[in-house]
């Protein structure tokens, strides 16, 4: 019923615009991320980023002997206007592909458009996992590609025995802390060495959390901060870490929401040493990154931006999905979608990034500490690549959930215990 | 490492160097001086290593050297300043251009290098345990030169790196220091190091003497011993002693600290909250655009510092006046294009002002772009103040807080002593009757409503030193500014002050036992209740002008 219902929706759309003509010449490219509101500051740039991917592909040819056109929508940050977007993208302007979103919140919003409407979204933030969808390409990193190895790194490298567990009060840092707080438990971690701290949004009186950490971290062991404190609030908790003399090198602080972009144009001063954790940094050093970097200073015509890893992940989706395309020779999703998975394609820290089964990507994960200048120094790096894991081996609920995009099992929550798929399973 | 050009280049130069030497001394002297330069331009050249442990190693032999760029080189390199020249391999001291690229200076020469782009240099990376030994590397060198306060600084760096080594050097310094502040900084700092020492006599003397320092070393180390079970008994039992000794000291502290904060938060409020408290308590306008003045206030610092670059400690007192001017001015035509028709209907006020404020909000992003901008902070904001050994506080809020009682006495004095004042509180009285006395109410309104905003602009100056500058700062302030002003009722200055500083006292009070969250919903509950006990506040007016 549903397919006729589309088929039926598609062709009278089809009919209703003039120019079918042109329509069939191109491909299109929807890009679904704000460019207004509080977003804007970090969702402007991967917006930027896809042009310059589509601008570049076009020049080397196009694909499937069509050009591509990048069609973009504005969602203004608000979650609601995302979903309505989506539908505008798809059903309206008919775009093979939507490169998008940011927030969890903008995500699990037009999750049911891109499922109920079967067309493909490319999402390029690193997110709290617990979701596996089949029209969703996850190219940002799951936890166990940025938070666990970072707290390892903590262990290992650093001797950290006391853990500090800051976030925004949201969903992402709720989650976070929930997956590495088993995780340090499991580790042997003690109760009495663990302190969790969830602060609002925007937060700017740090005084308090401060000076608790410095008492925290004063108790005998080595202690460390895994922050999930959401953007603008961190530059006021670094401030006071500074001004309460915490140095990096007492009691240092591994950021998951800190980048490039995030620390440019803010006095970067205070925040020295401290640490973050990504799959991509700016002063990776590889050819491919260097040729990333001139070719966007050069799309964007100013040599003071940087590159972060969301653009990376962008980068990658889109040569992911250029590739699933050239191999299943057709744009429509449900090709694409099982032409994309094992798509191996170089990434910007010079190895091979490849789409998994669960719609995840394989990613390295990079350990940077912040220089003055406000780029990131790699102090460590895994060996290989992770593979992202859609459901956390740590959560008791998740533990038992895999995700196989594949035939026979073809499933975003197949419960390995009871034999079930539940929800998330159309067609 | 494999041999590169530069190494060579370096000998080259190194033995130019002799050569010159040569001919100007003797033969034995120009010999040795050219082995030091070969030697020191090999160990810098080799700096550029793969592991941080190699850098180390090298950075300690450096360090030994009686060379004088020595200090320059490690300085540099804690700072980030030390990179490779990308065609020649040359170490060079880099300092950044504002095209993104580099001025280049030869390490070991000191030979102009001119400049070079974006990608012609490497840095020279360092991580924190690197950073740490370095300071404590360069320490040492600087313990015998600079002022009593130079060297305590290199003391502390000496403890912090942990370097047993440097230990020796501080016992060196001892015999020769005359300085009775930094004797007994480095009789702390041996102290220190003593509760690692092997000889168990030593390190008992040490873990007693430790009783009264509160250094945070010392409490991390002494809690590692008292929890050592292979340590002896009665070592352990003094550790514990001292370290009781030490918690008391601590949690005593930890109060006044506390009630710092306290007074700090809360001098923010009331600086946040008394312009509103004239406009609003003074004139009963509510105006919501209140917390963009604010914001205008903090923009005003960004653009005095953008246009002064290099005037950066003076900038904040240059802005102080200079926000008072900005946002009192847009105060007035606030004022005057929207307030003025609609006194005496403040729903409407109330949604014309958001309006506003949405507008202001919109012009700064437009203007100056959504993104946050930095604001410097002068360097005597910077830091805190040591009032005694672990117990300190915070420079910036300490000036913030004299500032918002500096604020609160001008505006005091200005109502009350000055024409202005009289005016503002007669008309605030009664309107009707100021007016048939002779007072120009329109006059009056201006003013007020202008001095109101002026103020928020200076509360604006005094935030960009605290939070980020954006366009959204004044959101956050709003509803703060409206509880206390409400709290401490409406139409009174001292009213104002107190409920501001009691309710940063009790957010911080509250906020270690219930969390950031909790906190403020729970001193927002307090204030809901109190406002149904006592609608008008801590102070409220008397008299006629309460029934206004």
């Amino acid at each position: 019923m549903k397919r006729i219902g589309r088929n039926l929706m598609v062709a009278v759309l089809l009919a209703a615009t003039s120019s079918i003509a042109t329509a069939a010449d191109t491909i299109k490219v929807g890009i679904l991320h704000s460019l207004s509101g509080t977003m804007a500051i970090s969702e402007t740039t991967l917006k930027d980023t896809i042009l310059m991917m589509v601008e570049e592909q076009n020049a080397a040819g196009g694909l499937l002997g069509k050009k591509l056109e990048a069609v973009v929508v504005d969602p203004a940050s608000n979650w609601p206007l995302f979903a309505e977007k989506a539908r505008e993208l798809i059903a309206k302007e008919k775009v093979d592909v939507v490169f998008g979103c940011w927030t969890s919140v903008s995500r699990k919003s037009v999750l049911p458009v891109f499922e109920e409407l079967n067309s493909l979204l490319f999402y390029p933030v690193q997110y709290e996992g617990e979701e596996s969808s089949k029209n969703v390409f996850y190219t940002g990193a799951a936890p166990n590609q940025q938070a666990i190895p970072a707290v390892d790194y903590l262990m290992n490298d650093i001797g950290a025995k006391r853990w500090v567990l800051a976030g925004t009060d949201y969903v992402y840092p709720r989650t976070t802390n929930k997956i590495l707080e088993a995780y340090l438990k499991a580790k042997g971690v003690k109760d009495d060495d663990i302190m969790i701290s969830y602060t609002p949004f925007g937060h700017s009186d740090w005084q308090s959390i401060v000076a608790d950490i410095k008492k925290f971290g004063n108790a005998g062991k080595k202690t460390a901060v895994v922050s999930t404190i959401n953007g603008d609030a961190n530059v006021p908790f670094y401030k006071e870490l500074g001004n309460q003399g915490i140095s990096a090198e007492d009691i240092p602080v591994i950021a998951f929401s800190v980048g490039e972009e995030e620390l440019s144009g803010i006095d970067t001063g205070p925040l020295v040493g401290h640490l973050a954790a990504w799959n991509y940094f700016m002063s990776v050093d590889a050819e491919v990154n260097d040729d990333f970097i001139d070719g966007w200073l050069d799309f964007i015509d100013d040599e003071a931006r940087v590159t972060n890893d969301p653009m990376e992940a962008h980068y990658i989706g889109f040569k992911m999905w250029v590739e699933a395309v050239r191999k299943a020779g057709t744009t429509s999703p449900s090709a694409v979608q099982d032409a994309i998975i094992g798509v191996a394609v170089p990434n910007l820290s010079g190895g091979i990034a490849t789409m998994m089964p669960n719609h995840h990507i394989t990613k390295p994960v990079l350990i940077g500490e912040i220089q003055d200048d406000g780029q990131f120094d790699i102090v460590w790096q895994t060996p290989g690549t992770v593979p992202g894991d859609a459901w956390s081996d740590f959560l008791p609920g998740s533990r038992d959930i895999t995700a196989d995009w594949q035939q026979p099992l073809s499933c975003g929550n197949y419960n390995v215990k009871t034999g079930k798929c539940s929800g998330q399973n159309y067609e | 490492m494999p041999v590169s050009p530069i190494t060579i280049r370096s000998w080259l130069l190194a033995s130019l160097a002799g050569l010159s030497c040569l001919m100007a001394t003797g033969h034995t002297l120009a010999a040795t001086a050219a082995d030091i330069e070969s030697e020191f331009a090999r160990t810098v050249t080799s700096l550029y290593a793969d592991s941080y442990d190699e850098k180390a190693s090298i950075a300690a032999s450096l360090a030994e050297m009686e060379h004088p760029r020595v200090d320059l080189i490690l300085s540099a390199l804690i700072e980030g300043n030390l990179y490779r020249e990308r065609r020649t391999d040359v170490i060079v001291i880099a300092r950044s251009l504002d095209d993104g690229g580099y001025h280049l200076t030869d390490a070991v020469t000191g030979e102009d290098m001119g400049d070079v782009g974006r990608r012609g240099a490497r840095k020279i990376s360092v991580n924190n345990s690197l950073r740490r030994q370095l300071k404590g590397l360069v320490a040492g060198r600087q313990l015998n030169v600079g002022s009593p306060s130079d060297r305590i600084a290199a003391i502390e760096d000496i403890v912090n790196a942990g370097d047993e080594e440097l230990s020796d050097v501080l016992r060196a310094r001892a015999e020769k220091e005359n300085d009775p502040d930094v004797l007994e900084a480095i009789s702390i700092a041996l102290i220190i190091f003593d509760l690692d020492a092997v000889d168990e006599a030593r390190k008992l003397a040490a873990v007693e003497a430790s009783a009264t320092n509160l250094h945070p070393l010392v409490r991390r180390k002494l809690t590692a011993i008292a929890a050592d079970e292979s340590e002896v008994d009665e070592l352990r039992a003094a550790a514990k002693t001292s370290l009781a000794e030490i918690t008391r000291r601590v949690e005593r502290y930890q109060m006044v600290e506390t009630l710092f904060f306290g007074l700090s938060l809360g001098s923010i409020l009331v600086l946040a909250a008394i312009g509103l408290s004239i406009t609003f308590g003074v004139m009963g306008v509510i105006n919501m655009a209140h917390g963009e003045l604010i914001m205008l206030g903090a923009y005003t610092t960004y653009v005095i510092q953008t246009v002064f670059p290099n005037a950066l400690e003076y900038s904040l007192l240059l802005a102080i006046p200079a926000a008072f001017v900005v946002s009192g001015l847009v105060g007035i035509a606030i004022e005057r294009g929207v307030i003025r028709f609609l006194y005496g209907r403040p729903l409407e006020t109330l949604l014309a002002t958001f309006g506003v404020s949405l507008i202001l909000q919109q012009a700064v992003r437009t203007i100056f772009s959504p993104l946050n901008r930095a604001v410097a902070t002068p360097e005597w904001m910077s830091g805190s103040l040591q009032v005694a050994q672990g117990l300190s506080i915070t420079y910036n809020r300490l000036y913030i807080f004299i500032f918002a009682l500096l604020v609160f006495a001008a505006l005091q004095a200005i109502l009350r002593r000055t024409r202005l004042g009289l005016e503002v509180r007669a008309v605030t009285q009664n309107r009707d009757m100021a007016r048939a006395m002779g007072i120009r109410n329109t006059r009056v309104d201006i003013m007020t409503f202008g001095l109101g905003s002026g103020i928020a602009g200076v509360a604006g100056v005094a935030l960009s030193q605290l939070t980020n500058v954006g366009p959204n700062l004044g959101q956050g302030y709003i509803v703060d500014s409206f509880m206390v002003v409400v709290f401490g009722g409406v139409g009174n200055l001292w009213g104002t002050l107190v409920a501001g500083l009691s309710l940063g006292i009790v957010n911080k009070f509250l906020e270690p036992e219930a969390g950031a969250v909790m906190a403020k919903i729970l001193v927002l509950i307090f204030i809901i209740l109190f406002i149904q006990k006592r609608p008008r506040g801590l102070f409220p007016q008397k008299g006629r002008a309460a029934d206004g």
